[in-house]
Parts: C-alpha cells; structure tokens; sequence
C-alpha cells in the first residue's frame, strides 16, 4: 500500500512541478494522470516481463476511488462563507446551474449514444 | 451533576482544534453514506449534499469561522490531488474500450464542453447577474481544484467557483438519472461520460457507484473536460470580448 500511494505522491509532484515549469493552464494533478496513465500503458505494451506494483495499485486506487465523494465535503461546506451573495441571487444561480447542467448532461449524453459502438460489455 | 462550566471549557478547547472537524467531516459522510445505501442508491440522497448540509448547519448553529472548519478539512481536501492522478488506474483498465470509442468520446467531448460553457454564459446574460458571478460560474462543470484554478486565472472568486461546482456536481448526480431515463438512453457509457463530463468527481462518483464502464466513462470524461475546459473558457472569453 505504501508503495501505491508513494507512486501517486510522486506522480502529482512531478505533475505539479511540470506545470508550475512550463505555466500551463493544466492543473498539476491532471498532468500527473496523464503521466502515469502514459506509464502504465508503455509498461503494458514493451515491458510485460518486468515485475511491477500494478496489482496493488490497482487493488488501492478502487479503494481509494471509493470516497472520492467524502473529498469534496471541505470545498462543498465553503457556501458559509458566500451565503450572502448566494442569497442576493439564489433564484438566478441555481436556475443556471440546473438547467445549464441538465442540457449539458441531455446533449453530451445524446451524442455519445449516437456515435458509441455497441460491444462495450467487457 | 455534571459540570457545565466544565464540559463549556472542553468544548471552547475542542473546537479549536482540527482533530474536532476532521472527525465531524467523516463522521457526517458516514451518515450520509449510510442513507444513501439504504435508501437503494436514490439519487436525490446525494451524500456530498447531505453531508455539506450536515456540516454547515452544525458550523451556522455554533457561530464557527469556515477558516476554523477547515483546518481540520483540510486534510481530506488535500487527497483531492492525489485522487485525480489515481483516476489513471481505472482509466487504463478499461483503455481498449476507450480506444475502441475514441472518435465518440473525441466529438462527445468537444460538443458538450463548448455547450456547457456557452450555455452557461448565455443564461448569465439572461439572469442578467453580475460580472464577478459570471466569470466565477464559466467554469462550474469540471473538478473544484481546475475549476478554482480557471476561476483565479479570468478573474472570477475562485472559493465562489468551488462551491458552484459542488452544487453542479449534486445537480448532476442526483438528477442526471431522470433526464437519461426521459431521453430512453441505454448506453451505460453514455450516461457516464456524460456525468463526468457535465458534473465531473460527484457525477463520477455516480457512475462508479451504478456500474463498472458507466464508471471509467465518467472518469475519462471528467478528466477531459477538465483538461479542454482549462483552454476553452480563456478563449471564449478572448472571443467575446
């Protein structure tokens, strides 16, 4: 387990510092997704034969993935601190919200059906 | 007798301390978790939603500072870094069926990212709400840490952005299910990608929580568009403009 989550440590801070080096608008994390992602696939493709963390990475990232939700919590409870604003324009924010979300959930979800192939049951 | 003065003094100690909110945090979401299990998965017991409830109630009725909360929070908002590089895992898992897709998930990506954007830009101006609220709602569709960070960059209030998001996120989640069902879409990967894409880590959590491939859609979609989103919302500024 603790090699799993060195791993990832590791894969944010090499993300984080790409980003802050080269200033793109690409968070570090997402950089650092990308990188491992690209990682494990040249691993999968060129060098099957060497031993790797892949199982316990794979057995720690779903269990980790599995709170994803609780992480959100901190950044969720900061409406304390805009309720005023929020209040002002209560009717307005959360009708863009709702029905800017639900178009874009209708749409994107529409398109993808269209042009999905249809043997995904792997 | 119990020692009023006494048990006050702990709780004026406890209070301070981060080791309180950090408890209180996950103790909520166990709660809420708890809820939304036994209620079958029901959409509108999103556990983000009720555990935000939960703890902002507790931090209005006790007169608490969210400066205070948050050092204790903070420790699991941190793990919001390392959770967007884990995404790679079931990302490459599922990768043949992502390059099997790839040009639906290219065109899927590029429309609903553009559409999002716009269309919350045009109910802006309908609304008629002002600049600072825009800008800090342009970006409301893809994960808090990107989106505060895009936020920051156009001018928007990026602790404003956040919270838009996680509202975006609940909306999503909780009522995606009734708009894929009104629209007779079949295709779990269809429904995922389009919550990861439109309500990025909750809708995804969603997903994960429905079925295996509506998951690692929404995980990919999640990550795309916030990686598109980061360049787009610039530009569209710039085009505006």
């Amino acid at each position: 387990m603790l090699n799993s989550i060195f791993t990832i440590l590791l894969f944010q801070l090499i993300g984080e510092f790409i980003q802050k080096f080269t200033e793109i608008s690409i968070p570090g994390p997402v950089i650092g997704l990308i990188l491992l992602l690209g990682v494990l696939l040249i691993r999968a493709k060129y060098f099957k034969e060497y031993p790797s963390i892949e199982n316990s990475l794979v057995n720690f990232s779903e269990r980790f993935l599995n709170y994803l939700p609780l992480l959100f919590i901190p950044v969720g409870v900061g409406v304390v601190m805009h309720l005023s604003l929020l209040e002002e324009n209560l009717i307005s924010v959360i009708s863009i919200i709702v029905l800017g979300t639900l178009l874009t959930l209708a749409l994107t979800g529409f398109i993808m059906e269209k042009f999905l192939k249809n043997d995904n049951q792997k | 007798m119990i020692d009023q003065e006494k048990l006050y003094n702990i709780w004026v100690y406890l209070q301070a301390e981060p080791l309180f909110w950090l408890t209180l945090t996950i103790g909520s979401y166990i709660i809420s978790d708890l809820i939304y299990k036994k209620s079958n998965l029901f959409p509108l017991f999103n556990p983000v939603a009720i555990s935000v409830l939960i703890v902002s109630f507790i931090l209005i009725i006790f007169d608490i500072k969210y400066e205070r909360y948050f050092e204790g929070a903070k420790f699991i908002h941190f793990l919001l870094g390392p959770v967007t590089v884990a995404l790679a895992i079931p990302i490459y898992k599922k990768w043949h069926l992502i390059i099997l897709n790839s040009k639906a998930i290219l065109i899927s990506l590029i429309i609903g990212s553009v559409f999002a954007i716009s269309i919350t830009y045009i109910l802006s101006l309908q609304f008629r709400i002002q600049e600072e609220l825009i800008l800090s709602l342009l970006p409301r569709n893809v994960t808090a840490p990107i989106a505060m960070g895009i936020s920051e960059i156009i001018g928007g209030i990026p602790s404003l952005t956040a919270i838009i998001t996680i509202i975006t996120g609940i909306i999503g989640a909780s009522l995606g299910v009734f708009v894929f069902d009104l629209m007779k879409l079949k295709k779990m990967e269809a429904r995922g990608f389009s919550l990861g894409l439109a309500s990025h880590g909750i809708g995804t959590a969603r997903a994960m929580s429905k079925n295996k491939n509506a998951g690692v859609f929404a995980a990919v979609g999640m990550g795309l568009s916030g990686l598109i989103t980061s360049i787009l919302v610039p530009l569209f500024l710039k085009m505006i403009l």
